[in-house]
Order: C-alpha cells, then structure tokens, then sequence
C-alpha cells in the first residue's frame, strides 16, 4: 500500500428484495491510490460507491471512510469524499460559479473560500473563461469538467468518479485523465468506475473486478493477468523460421503463444522467460526480437467474462 | 477487523451522528431565490395579485354605497362579492392550491430528472434537511407573495375609504392571513409528496390537481352521498336528522377547502356564533347578528386551524417516509 488505508469494505452486501445487488466485498483504498472499478452494468459497482458515500443503506457488513463509517457518520465521510456521478447535473438556470456556490456552501466552505477556491478550480479543469456563464450553455464535457471542480473545490481526501470519461472527446479525455494523475499526486485517493479498459488501466494502480455483485479480481493488472491469463508476463517475439509456435510453446513456464501476423508472436509466461526463448529459438529459427508487452486489462477482461460466462453455462 | 477500530456498537442500533438540519439554511436560500425568480412563480403572482385586486376594488366600490351597514368595513373588503367577480376570500380559497401546487410539483422529481440529486447528497446534508428546506422555501415564498397581497389590500382600503381599519379588524385579517398560509401549507405538502411519489412533473402535477378539483368541486356532492350512507337519510320524521348533519359535516371537514372556508368566515364576519348545526336550545340568550369579540371567533376556528396544520404535518411525513426509503441514483 502506499500510504494510510482511506476506503476498507468488509462483507460489504446490499440486498434489493430477492436480488442481491452487492454480494461480501472485502477491499482496500490506501491514501493517494488510483483504484479502478470494473465490471459490466449492473454488477455492483455503483451501489458499493452509493454505500462507501453513505447514500444507501448496506444490508450487511461494514465499511470505514476516511476514518469513519458512512452509516453512522456520514456527514463526516460526505465532508471528506468528492464526488463525480456518472451523469452529472447542474442547474441550468443557474451560472456555472452558482452552482458550485451551492453545493460548496453545502460542504460547509465560507465565503472567502468559495471565492479563493472557485477561480483557482476553474482555471486547473480549463473552464476558467466560462465561470460566469449560465450551465445551460455547457457542452456535456464541460459539464463534466465541472463536475470535477466541484471535487477540487471540496479538496476531498477521497474522489470517486463513477463513469467520468464517458461524454469526452479524445482530447479532453487525455486532458481529464491528466487530471486524476494531478489528484493522486496532491495525496487524493481515487475511485474509478469506468467501462473504458485502456483508460483505467492507463491511471490505475490497481483494479477491482465485479461480477454479479462479488469482488471477482482485485490487484495490479500485471496480478490480474497472472490470474487469468495464467502468467503475468506478456513477451512479444518477432522470429522467422519454420514451427515458431512450437518451438515456444516448448519452453517450460510458457502458457500460451498468440500469433500476431506476419513473424510475430505474443507469448504469455509464467516468468521472464525472455532468456529462454532466445536459446530455444537460437537452434532453428532467426530472432530478431524479443521485449516485454504490457499485459493488457482488456485481454484480462474479456478473458475472465468469457470464462465467467462459460462456467454459467 | 472493522467491528475493532469501530468499537463494537452496531452502527444501525446506534443510529447517525450529526444534525438532521445541517445544510437546511442553505437549501432553503437557495429554493426560495429560485421560487422568487422563476418566471412560473412570476406569472402565478400577477394572476393573484390582479384577480384579488380587481375583487378588493369591486368590492370597496359596493361598501361606498353602503357604508353605515357595517362596523367592518375591512373585513367586508374581503367578503363582500360583486357580479360578475366573486369575494376576495373565494378568489383566495381557489388560487392559493395553484400556487402552491405550482411551487411544489416538481421539487424532488425535478431534482432526479436533472440528476442534480445524487450531486446535493453528496454533500454533507441530510435528506432530512433537503425536503424540509424546500417545503420551507415554498412556503416562504407564498408567505412573502400573500403578504404583500394583504398589505396591498389594506393599502387599497385606506385609499378608497378613507379610513384607517380598527385593531380588531387587523387581528382578525392577521389570523386569516395566517389561516391562509396554513391552507396553502396544505397542498405545498400535497404536491411535495406527489413530487417524491411520481418520477415524472407533469403526473405529479396531474395528481395534485387531481385532488384539488375533487375537493374543490365534487366533495359537496361526495359528503351527502357517503353521509348518507354512513348515517342513513338526511331527513327524520321530525326533520332534518342531527346524525346525518354531523356525519357529513365529519367528512365535509376532510376537505382542506371547507376548513379554510369556515376559518375565515368565522373570522372575517364576526357575526358568526357557530360553524356547524345550530340547535333551538343553544340560542337562547344570544343576541342573533352581534359580532362575537374576536377572541371568541378565534376560539371557535382553532379545530380547523389545527386541522390544517396537522393535515400539512401528516402529509409532510408521509412525504419524508417515502423519501427516505428512495434510493438515490440520479
């Protein structure tokens, strides 16, 4: 961990009737973490955000924010959480500074430092020459940015983005991804739900990985890749020669070799087996390169739905 | 473990910690500046202020005519109807639901479908604070709109009359100007609860005025029918039956409309003795059309004072129970 524990769910269970929406999640959030939230709808993750945040009930189990528990405190843990949901919505008859006058107002800011604040948030999310306008005129990425000065006014301990990327262009997305690395490195501990693989795995430390309402996976996505993929090493070979695959696949500690067009390879290994190859190789085929491969959460992913879904059936 | 750095209470047992109310300043500055600036709110209060004007004016123009009548000559302000327009009591009687409907209807759907709700309960506020702050906005802000009404009605009779009113006829206004935020209490709790009940403004604002239409022009033909039913016939071999008489002034009273009603008659025509059946045996001694002194008339409509006010009271917490059993996801 890298710092203090800032988010701790334990048996975490949230029953709606019959349908058991979150099903015993155990985990941790450590000070200045990035930690994504993955899964497909209606897996769990919004209502394990809705009771980290004190706005629905858990049926079951216990959960700590920021040092208190949001049953019993939750004015406490709102104080010290922000929070951007996943279609965030202003008031419309109302100036963008207005709106975040409000909830700051809220949150218990003077006026002073709604004043300091305000300027300051706008300029870091890049709306600074549009504070004084009415929201109605926002494009829903700007609505979005806003969303997040509202956070950085709140200066919380804990940001949880439910989805925030998900009406931004290309480039804003990069700029708004810049943006939580900018919070993690102000000591601010992130929760990300998000369904854009790359982007997650772009700024997160770890993942946690709903399925049905369980924490199916949680950890780094090198761990994760371990887990599911059967190694957490991806090696990409580019070799020329007749039965490379074979050849590779012989290697001790090889889990599977994925042909990628042309001489290349991607192999996932159980080890750094990249010494491995390149004297197996060496005896009957032409290497001519040989480097780690990120393992990547989108393999992960659909790898672990695939088989999730397979033992369904 | 949790349970060891939490202690060992049960969190659901022990209950939340902080002020129910925390927050509720801000909530209620904030809706009553929406409500004092919305163009609804705008157009709801030229409709009022014109229609009951035009009644106060119609209605001083009559007294001039007959001014030695009466010693109220305020209070006739407000009663007194001339054709085509009606008294400024019925005008009120049948604007105050609108307004207050209109205020109301959309406060918390309105909040789910901008889904600014979920973004307000993230701050440290309770829903607690975020219902009552905008019944309180609400009802601020039809108090500030009636109160300039009455203080321009007043202003009117001073002008036309030429006359100051007596302290009796303020204190008997200013009880129905306190009736009359209390009836409008009413259907701003109406329209709050079908605004926490109906996701959608439009059925929201359908159902309140559903209600109010129902007590407003059907109940006096309902009450007799399931007085009826409940007492048996109206009339006796001796007349009019006393059973039948109280039961449907029972359910006659269930109307937020008959109750006002018969606040400010009681008020605002000191005359009135009494605001149900009259028996031979209790007029005995009375001097029939001398006003009653005002701490009488006071006397007799606080049933239905309090009546209002418990039946805002009781619809406010049907609407507070509903909307903390709501999950928030918008």
């Amino acid at each position: 961990m890298a710092g203090d524990t800032v988010i701790r769910a334990e048996a975490l269970t949230k029953r709606y009737g019959a349908n058991l929406a979150v099903d015993h999640v155990d985990f941790e959030v450590a000070a200045g973490e990035i930690v994504g939230i993955l899964g497909p709808n209606g897996s769990g993750k919004t209502t394990t955000i809705l009771m980290l945040l004190g706005l629905t009930e858990p049926t079951s189990g216990r959960a700590m924010v920021a040092g208190f528990d949001p049953l019993r405190d939750p004015l406490e843990v709102k104080r010290r959480v922000g929070y951007l949901p996943d279609q965030i919505g202003f008031y419309e008859n109302m100036s963008a500074r207005d709106n975040l006058a409000y909830t700051a107002r809220l949150a218990g800011l003077t006026r002073r430092e709604i004043d300091e604040r305000f300027i300051a948030a706008l300029d870091r999310v890049g709306l600074g020459h549009v504070g004084h306008a009415r929201v109605t005129t926002y494009s829903q990425g700007m609505r979005q940015r806003l969303g997040l000065a509202e956070i950085l006014m709140k200066r919380p301990s804990i940001a949880v983005l439910d989805e925030p990327t998900t009406a931004l262009d290309p480039h804003s997305t990069l700029e708004f991804l810049d943006m939580i690395r900018a919070l993690k490195a102000d000591g601010t501990a992130v929760l990300l739900s998000s369904h854009h693989l790359d982007q997650v795995q772009s700024v997160c430390d770890r993942v946690a990985l709903f399925n049905r309402g369980k924490l199916a996976l949680s950890g780094t996505v090198t761990e994760l890749a371990g887990r599911v993929l059967g190694g957490g090493y991806v090696i990409d070979v580019e070799a020329h020669g007749v039965n490379v695959p074979e050849l590779l696949s012989a290697v001790p500690g090889v889990v599977r070799v994925q042909p990628l067009g042309g001489d290349r390879y991607r192999v996932d290994c159980q080890r750094d087996l990249r010494a491995d190859i390149a004297r197996r190789l060496a005896t009957a085929a032409e290497l001519t390169g040989i480097h780690f491969a990120a393992p990547s959460l989108n393999e992960v992913y659909a790898r672990y739905f695939a088989e999730a879904r397979d033992a369904v059936e | 473990m949790l349970s060891s750095d939490a202690g060992a209470t049960d969190p659901r047992a022990a209950g939340r910690r902080g002020s129910p109310w925390t927050g509720l300043g801000t909530v209620v500055a904030k809706e009553t500046a929406d409500h004092l600036s919305s163009a609804r709110m705008r157009i709801l209060e030229a409709l009022v202020f014109l229609t009951a004007i035009a009644a106060a004016y119609a209605a001083i123009r009559q007294i001039r005519q007959t001014i030695g009548e009466s010693p109220f000559l305020f209070l006739r302000l407000l009663t007194m109807a001339q054709d085509p327009l009606p008294s400024f009591i019925s005008l009120l009687g049948f604007l105050i639901p609108l307004v207050a409907i209109a205020l109301a209807f959309d406060s918390i759907n309105g909040e789910f479908n901008r889904r600014t709700l979920s973004r307000v309960l993230a701050q440290p506020i309770y829903r607690d604070a975020l219902l009552l702050g905008k019944f309180l906005a609400g009802l601020l802000a039809l108090t500030i709109g009636l109160t300039s009404l009455w203080l321009l009605v007043i202003g009117l009779g001073l002008l036309l009359l030429g006359l100051p009113p007596s302290t009796e006829e303020m204190v008997r206004m200013l009880g129905f100007l306190v009736a009359t935020l209390a009836y409008g209490g009413v259907w701003l709790a109406l329209a709050l609860l079908f605004s926490v009940v109906f996701r959608a403004p439009a059925t929201a604002a359908l159902a309140a005025l559903g209600t109010w239409l129902v007590f407003s022009l059907f109940w006096s033909v309902i009450a007799p029918i399931v007085a009826s039913l409940i007492a048996g016939p109206p009339e006796g071999i001796l007349g009019p039956r006393l059973a039948y008489l109280s039961t449907e002034q029972i359910i006659d009273r269930v109307a937020p409309n008959t109750l006002y009603a018969e606040t400010a008659l009681a008020l605002l025509q000191p005359a009135t003795r009494a605001l149900g059946p009259v028996l031979i045996s209790q007029l005995e001694g009375a001097v029939l059309g001398a006003p009653l002194p005002v701490t009488q008339s006071f006397v007799l409509i606080w049933p239905q004072l309090t009546g209002l006010v418990a039946a805002t009271i009781l619809i406010f917490a049907i609407a507070y129970v509903l909307f903390q059993r709501q999950e928030i996801r918008a």
